[in-house]
């Protein structure tokens, strides 16, 4: 089923899956392929009905109130402004310049230890031998087909108790449990020749150093997969926040901006202001890591 | 595990053993911790949960079997009604949806397969709308959509059709939230249906052509075939992402027109997080895994049984 194994990952153009088929086999694999314009007229079309609702809210965050209620419909602004902006800054019952701060801080720290978390437990489980290992890796894997909402109430109560309810630990820590990252991580650990740590450990390392100083290093394109999946899934989460968070100061902006629909439903301009400002960094970072992203969703579904 | 390395062969351990015997729980204690504390006991507890009349406010929570449950399933009790109605939706929304959400992303899958400059880019725009979190997308088609001063209502009413109450009535309100899922998530499943064609031997396909099979032909007798683990593995996926239906209805109809929109989830959400009666939450969400869990391994069996003839 894998085309690739984990460690072409680390190919420059590991982003283009064909590339990484022997040449001659790439050659005939498309040599029945006739690709007319008709291909390029299609995907222009597809794309823009990806792209044209994105231009549009951005669009409107530049638009005065009026313009954005015009009819018939005005594409470009009357004039330019940023009312729209200044007027989401300065509202202090919708606080969303503080749950921008909070989105990132909770990313950050959500991804952070997510990948220390996980890269530790996979390197045990890839490379030592230890009783419960095979009891352990089973429970990681039944957790994988365990629906999320069953763990509401119970983590719910949890937070409680520990006094996380409407702070940003009960959006970093529990999501850092999924076992995704582990499985993850231990498949490319896996692939990783053993060679490499013997002479390490001839050299008089011990594991600590093993782990820091040879296998992180060679897992970078993993890591940095594992990263931007779980500061994504960070920035982007919805029901649980909805639901843990209250106070208007202590939200993200993912729930934040569900209270600035509802207040600001007929000012357009300022919601799609808000949309804007949860979009632009993760669509940033998209750009950046884009083959990152899509490989690891690619091999999340091929060994899923 | 891969190979034995030999490298160590001389010493006479075995080369899994090199470190000292504490080492690996040192290694996977902070994951177990978490595991332990944020998956494993809370599946377990919130069984326990889901025996007791769990009411998160009251000092007491006085066991009562299956009492929960038995609620769930008794038409005069206050919780059938919310209940089996998000179920209900939650199944509908699950009937509309994944046959797009499998369809489209395959034919978008063998348009991206082919070979021709820019592809890279083009898988990457259909890709982006999936890395924008719901609250995004849902303010987005929320604007979009608006009956007033929507961009959809603007092209109609600018060709002369009548404008369309997209979020107040039905079945409008679900085609509008069907909408909005299938540009969200297209993406993923278009990746991983991308992946799977990728791996798809090429000598088939050449020895269907020898033999004179045409396009339509290929794909029912090679590439479909060969696809079969990718489309078990994106149905089920499909399902159950669907089955988790919350923020698009949350934030797009408020659960509305009347309840016509609530989930599942939603009526999970309510009886445990806003009514804070945790137990009967508990027992909710555990006969929605049952449910899923039984069409998961349903739809397992269906598609393997589909041998090619």
């Amino acid at each position: 089923m894998t085309t690739t194994s984990p460690i072409t990952g680390a190919r420059p153009d590991a982003s283009d899956p064909a590339a990484a088929e022997p040449p001659v086999r790439h050659r005939r694999a498309y040599s029945r392929t006739r690709v007319g314009p008709l291909t390029y007229v299609a995907m222009t079309v597809i794309s823009l009905i990806f792209i044209l609702p994105l231009l549009w809210m951005l669009l409107t965050t530049f638009k005065t109130e009026s313009d954005a209620r015009s009819i018939p419909i005005r594409v470009m602004p009357s004039e330019w402004t940023l009312r729209a902006y200044r007027l989401i800054f300065d509202d202090a019952a919708n606080p969303v310049y503080t749950w921008l701060i909070n989105s990132l801080v909770v990313s950050v720290l959500h991804m952070l230890l997510t990948v220390v978390v996980a890269a530790m437990a996979a390197y045990a489980l890839s490379r030592m031998r230890f009783r419960g290992r095979n009891l352990l890796f089973g429970t990681l894997i039944a957790t994988l087909f365990m629906p999320g909402f069953i763990f509401f109430m119970p983590n719910y109560l949890t937070m409680s108790k520990l006094g996380w309810l409407d702070s940003y630990w009960a959006l970093v820590v529990p999501g850092a449990a999924g076992a995704f990252g582990v499985f993850f991580l231990r498949q490319f650990f896996l692939a990783i020749p053993r060679e490499l740590e013997e002479s390490a450990l001839i050299d008089g390392a011990n594991s600590w150093t093993i782990f820091t100083r040879i296998m992180l290093p060679l897992s970078k394109p993993a890591l940095v997969t594992l990263a931007v999946l779980s500061f994504l899934g960070a920035w982007n989460d919805f029901v649980w926040p909805v639901f843990v968070l209250f106070s208007p100061d202590k939200m993200t902006l993912a729930p934040g901006l569900a209270t600035l629909y509802g207040a600001y439903t007929t000012d357009y301009p300022v919601v799609m202001a808000g949309a804007t400002l949860a979009a632009v960094p993760v669509l940033i970072l998209y750009v950046v890591v884009q083959r990152y992203v899509i490989e690891g969703v690619a091999n999340s579904g091929l060994k899923g | 595990m891969s190979g034995r390395i030999t490298g160590l062969a001389g010493t006479g351990r075995s080369p899994l053993r090199h470190h000292h015997p504490v080492t690996p729980y040192l290694f996977v204690a902070p994951y177990v911790v978490l595991l332990l504390a944020f998956l494993v006991g809370p599946a377990v507890f919130g069984v326990w949960m889901s025996l007791h009349n769990w009411d998160f406010m009251l000092p007491g929570k006085p066991w009562v079997g299956l009492q929960n449950y038995r609620d769930l399933f008794d038409s005069s009790s206050v919780l059938f009604h919310p209940f089996w109605n998000g179920m209900k939706n939650t199944f509908l929304f699950v009937l509309i949806s994944v046959p797009f959400l499998v369809t489209i992303p395959l034919g978008l899958a063998l348009l991206l397969n082919r070979k021709f400059r820019g592809r890279t880019f083009f898988r990457a725009v259909v890709f982006t709308p999936f890395v924008l979190g719901v609250a995004v997308v849902g303010l987005i088609f929320g604007y979009l959509f608006d009956p007033e001063v929507g961009l959809v209502n603007g092209i109609l009413d600018g060709v002369g059709l009548p404008k369309v109450s997209w979020l107040s009535t039905q079945p409008q309100a679900w085609i509008t939230i069907t909408v909005m899922t299938i540009w969200w998530t297209i993406g993923f499943n278009a990746v991983i249906f991308l992946a799977g064609l990728q791996g798809l031997s090429q000598q088939l396909y050449e020895a269907a052509e020898l033999d004179g099979a045409g396009r339509w032909s290929q794909f029912r007798h090679v590439t479909m075939p060969g696809l079969r683990n990718v489309f078990l593995f994106v149905v089920t996926t499909t399902i159950l992402a669907s089955a988790n239906l919350f923020g698009q209805p949350y934030i797009l109809t408020k659960g509305g027109p009347g309840d016509s929109t609530t989930t599942a989830i939603m009526a999970m959400t309510n009886e445990g997080l806003r009514g804070f009666r945790m137990g009967s939450a508990a027992a909710m969400s555990y006969v929605l895994a049952l449910a899923l869990a039984i069409i998961s391994v349903a739809n397992f069996l269906i598609m393997r049984e589909r041998k090619p003839s």
